[in-house]
């Protein structure tokens, strides 16, 4: 696509079974401030795609969307990657956006490298920030090396500029009730794929609340040298009332499964209260959960930069300090 | 049953460092490794031959020395080995790497599967996969665990965060692997040695018939600014010192202010 005819800032409106994605909200909010880094001409515009999901509309403009455009088929009502590659590729070649963003969710980072590819166009994956830069020009951020390595990569003259965005890097606006915008119903023709085929669904069974529901966290890291002192961070977090999470090594190993892991690649997580223990902190962890309420770390190393987001901090090693805590916190509830 | 499996050279460690003058990765002392993933997708690849029968062809692209993750892979049990090498192909992004792996898919041929690790440690895009397909015009699963061959299809295990789907998608597809799909298999002395018989092919742009303008930095339409390490934060820490016992209970302290208990 010719570059100077390409405007707006589009959002992929991820829905399953008529329920948006949460990081649709947190795409629209930040298209805003690109908006306006841009020069506040850009349009902002929900994309969504379904079956029956027009009552998703107003929910898209109370959460910012100036405009939303409206493909339902009922070939699009179950996420199937070809028929969206379709009618998303065809939208674009229409409409000309310049930047289209989408959830580095399952369903974003499956569709997204197929639409680009068809659009000869640029991709940047899981993004951790969105910038403008001092020429004006759109900057993603992202994690290599499980983050201990950062880029910002751009798509100069190719357009759409797209990006799939890591969930719960920015934060939505407040829901504005009554808001309203432009609709556009196109009216899509795209076959159902016969080719790929959904034969059953079984959902995931979770032991204890899932952690980013939680209120309080006790996580552990590399650091930790045994599945007893893992059990005894499970003990320490029940008897605050939450639950134990890890960071990816303790995933790796396959002690704790995946869903229980804090990071880029695990859950993002903002309880009232965590606490680390013998994690020293990449970018992908701190990325997950550096909005936490009030952040205490426990790590040997000084220099950890788990530090660099603590409020509290004690350097030792854990196994001295978590019985004796404990110990402590049983005490106190006895009282 | 042909396999086509995609296998790429990473270094060997999370922990790498940015050249303070050059602001370069420094790759000295850091070994390369076949990414940890691509070996879950060189296991699935043997046990659907060993299960149903066919060829499985490994293919790398980068540069000459990234032929020691196909001899890796042939140790493993894959029958022939294709490197993808020309100095034309550097400095890709994610379209401009799918876009010679799908060349290559095209010169072998009448391949059945193709599969890919779900992500590389390096980047971590999870793209090349889904490009792959989309050149090719071939469905994709992604993010898959078990998987079986049934009557031209192949029924695979999906693993989402939040379920499981059974999917079923007609091949030629393109499916990508998790880590929790198997447990790889260590290249063994005796395929180690029958490598050395293997067929082995390298092949350059040209062989491959790439547009010169879809590869290498030309084909490229995304570009990596700056790359740097994470900046420093500034909070201020408020750190307990002492016995442990004295530290907890300065936590059970702040525990309790927080109404945490």
């Amino acid at each position: 696509m010719v570059k100077e005819e390409c405007k707006g800032i589009w959002v992929f409106a991820e829905q399953e079974n008529g329920v948006l994605s949460g990081t649709d909200f947190e795409l629209l909010a930040k298209a805003h401030d690109l908006k306006e880094k841009l020069g506040g001409t850009d349009t902002i515009t929900a994309v969504l795609l379904g079956d029956n999901v027009s009552g998703l509309v107003d929910t898209l403009y109370a959460y910012g969307a100036e405009q939303v455009i409206l493909a339902e088929n009922v070939n699009l009502k179950e996420y199937s990657a070809r028929p969206y590659e379709k009618v998303l590729v065809d939208l674009a070649n229409k409409y000309k956006p310049s930047i289209f963003l989408f959830a580095a969710s399952p369903i974003g980072r499956d569709v997204a490298p197929r639409v680009m590819c068809d659009l000869r166009t640029g991709l940047t994956a899981d993004a951790i920030d969105l910038d403008v830069d001092e020429d004006g020009v759109f900057v993603q951020t992202t994690p290599n090396f499980g983050g201990n390595i950062l880029s910002h990569i751009v798509i100069l003259e190719k357009r759409p500029q797209m990006v799939t965005v890591h969930p719960k890097v920015f934060e939505p606006f407040e829901p504005k009730a009554g808001a309203t915008g432009e609709l556009i119903t196109e009216s899509v023709e795209v076959e159902a794929d016969n080719d790929y085929v959904v034969l059953e669904t079984s959902m995931k069974q979770f032991e204890g609340k899932p952690i980013d529901e939680c209120d309080v966290l006790v996580a552990g890291g590399r650091g930790i040298k045994t599945e007893e002192d893992l059990n005894q961070l499970r003990e320490l977090a029940h008897l605050l009332g939450g639950e134990v999470a890890c960071s990816r090594p303790l995933n790796d190993n396959g002690w704790m499964p995946h869903e229980d892991q804090i990071g880029q690649s695990g859950t993002t997580v903002k309880p009232k209260f965590i606490l680390n223990v013998a994690i020293s902190g990449s970018v992908q962890y701190l990325a997950g959960m550096q909005n936490s309420g009030c952040i205490m770390s426990i790590n040997h190393t000084a220099s950890a930069p788990i530090y660099d987001v603590s409020h509290y901090g004690a350097v030792i090693d854990y196994r001295k300090v978590i019985p004796a805590l404990i110990d402590e916190i049983k005490r106190r509830k006895a009282n | 049953m042909k396999i086509l499996v995609f296998v790429k050279q990473v270094p060997d460690t999370d922990d790498v460092k940015l050249d303070p003058v050059t602001g370069n990765l420094m790759r000295e002392g850091v070994e390369s490794i076949m990414n940890p993933l691509d070996a879950n997708a060189v296991e699935t690849a043997l046990q659907l031959k060993e299960k149903y029968g066919g060829t499985v062809v490994a293919i790398s692209m980068g540069p000459p020395q990234a032929d020691e993750v196909l001899k890796k892979a042939l140790g493993m049990g894959c029958d022939e080995s294709v490197l993808i090498s020309d100095r034309a192909l550097g400095g890709a992004d994610t379209l401009a790497t799918g876009y010679p792996l799908a060349k290559a898919a095209e010169k072998i041929g009448e391949y059945d599967l193709l599969i890919c690790g779900r992500h590389a440690t390096d980047a971590e895009t999870a793209q090349t996969g889904p490009i792959i397909a989309a050149f090719l015009g071939i469905p994709q699963v992604t993010l898959c665990g078990n998987v079986e061959i049934e009557d031209g299809w192949a029924v695979c295990e999906r693993l989402l965060p939040d379920r499981t789907e059974k999917v079923k998608v007609k091949l030629p597809a393109l499916i990508t692997v998790c880590a929790e799909a198997n447990e790889p298999r260590y290249p063994t002395p005796i395929n180690i040695m029958k490598a050395l018989k293997k067929p082995r092919y390298t092949w350059n742009a040209e062989e491959l018939g790439c547009e010169p303008d879809m590869i290498g930095i030309p084909g490229s339409p995304s570009s990596n600014k700056r790359i740097f390490e994470p900046p420093k934060r500034n909070t201020d820490t408020k750190y307990f010192e002492g016995e442990p016992e004295a530290i907890a209970k300065a936590i059970a302290d702040v525990l309790e202010a927080e109404h945490i208990i």
